[in-house]
């Protein structure tokens, strides 16, 4: 089934509801593996939800869907072991220090609580800044911590949802510069992102989602 | 993604690591949980009928702690998305679920503890077997834990989740409530129960909490799905 030569994901026709609202409305797409793909499109053109629905969390009501060659309605155990989804809220515990939050994801997933240091380290987090409560941590600093987490799962496709947001200059290169070794080390990245030209500068392709469809 | 037990381990570690930094069961829901046994002993103004009724007390004291407790427990996941992130990661469900109820359930022992303690002082009773004692509070414990990570978990994504969760967890755990009062009576001899009469409600107790356990541990990925 996790066959490499198979696409990292594919939709047909597919439909997702949040509530009784169509957020996507027969979205269809393809993306190979290895591939960064920017999403881009207006506020309420589907973005979030299109991630959502690839990471297994909203279900699709119509339509076919396959991340990795897994089916997004019978395999969604398989589907978000294998994928690592960034939303817009970070995902940590207030209370735990930058280096606990992301030892708990790194225990969830198998790897060496160690690694959480490096992961930390790639996103510029290091040193007293590591050990510091995420709860007095500014917005920026919450973010890198939020990506060291997704680094540490070792996801075969990247879901990140405007993963630049409230980041500094630093902190957006050195996201770039790991979207890029990710591509490198054989991971599938999916941006949604308004900072489209950054984004565009390494990105393989672009989709423009508008009204729940790929335009 | 790891399996249970390990998943167990490490969801308890976090939840009591989050507790240890928080504080909030120390300096929050133990003084309030106090506070309602003083304005029990305040309400009854009479020792011979405090005494008398001294075990409902504590489990009832008991069960308002839990709700606060078990909101505190999934707020602090729902906070920032975090049980979302959990859930997408394809974390064990069932390992995240019993390792809720086992951080849980030592919050509940320390509180317990205090509020038979806090019984003893303030409804002038005293244990007469610490055997019972320890049986029930253990047995009584997991069952309210299970009970409190199950509707814990089906009210974390809702709105109104602060009034919702007493409104349904409050009936289910009305089993419970009756059969650690019978048997916390027979461990205080209150109106002359007997420790032989407190053993059965036990197996009571363990047989809801072992249904619970199963019941929750089976049922909670589904209930904390959108």
């Amino acid at each position: 089934m996790n066959d490499v030569h198979v696409d990292a994901i594919v939709l047909h026709d597919a439909v997702v509801l949040y509530g009784a609202h169509p957020a996507l409305t027969g979205a269809s797409l393809r993306i190979g593996r290895g591939e960064i793909v920017l999403v881009e499109g207006a506020n309420g053109s589907g973005k979030s939800t299109l991630l959502r629905a690839c990471a297994g969390l909203k279900p699709l009501v119509r339509g076919e869907g396959r991340i990795l060659g897994f089916d997004l309605r019978g395999d969604r155990a398989e589907v978000r072991r294998r994928t690592a989804l960034l939303a817009h809220r970070d995902g940590l515990w207030a209370d735990l220090t930058a280096i606990e939050n992301v030892q708990v994801w790194a225990r969830l997933a198998g790897a060496e609580p160690s690694e959480a240091a490096s992961a930390l380290g790639r996103m510029g987090i290091a040193g007293p800044l590591a050990s510091r409560r995420v709860g007095a941590m500014s917005a920026g600093q919450k973010r890198r911590c939020a990506l060291a987490c997704v680094v540490v799962r070792r996801a075969e496709v990247w879901l990140l949802d405007e993963p630049h947001s409230a980041l500094d200059a630093q902190g957006r290169d050195d996201l770039d510069a790991l979207l890029v070794g990710a591509r490198a080390a054989g991971a599938t990245v999916v941006v949604a992102s308004h900072d489209t030209e950054r984004v565009a500068g390494y990105a393989d392709r672009r989709i423009l989602l508008s009204g729940g469809r790929v335009a | 993604m790891t399996g249970t037990l390990s998943t167990a381990r490490t969801i308890a570690a976090k939840d009591l690591a989050v507790e240890r930094r928080s504080r909030v069961v120390v300096n929050q829901v133990l003084p309030f949980a106090g506070l309602v046994m003083v304005m029990f002993a305040f309400a009854l103004d009479d020792d011979a009928l405090a005494s008398r009724v001294a075990g409902g007390l504590v489990w009832l004291a008991a069960l308002l702690a839990l709700l606060v407790t078990v909101q505190r427990s999934f707020a602090v996941d729902a906070a920032d998305g975090a049980l979302e992130a959990i859930r997408a990661a394809g974390a064990d469900m069932r390992g995240v679920f019993l390792g809720k109820v086992a951080a849980l359930a030592v919050h509940l022992l320390v509180l317990e503890l205090v509020l038979v303690a806090a019984a003893v002082v303030l409804y002038r009773v005293s244990v007469r077997d610490p055997l019972l004692l320890a049986a029930v509070l253990v047995a009584a414990t997991a069952g309210l834990a299970a009970i409190g990570c199950i509707y814990g978990g089906v009210v974390a994504g809702a709105g109104g989740r602060e009034t919702l969760l007493p409104l349904l967890l409050m009936p289910v755990a009305a089993p419970v409530l009756i059969g650690a009062t019978r048997a916390t009576e027979s461990v205080f001899a209150s109106g002359g129960a007997t420790a032989a009469e407190g053993w059965p409600w036990v197996g009571l107790l363990a047989a809801f909490a072992a249904i619970f356990l199963v019941a929750g541990a089976m049922s909670f990925a589904a209930l904390v799905e959108e």
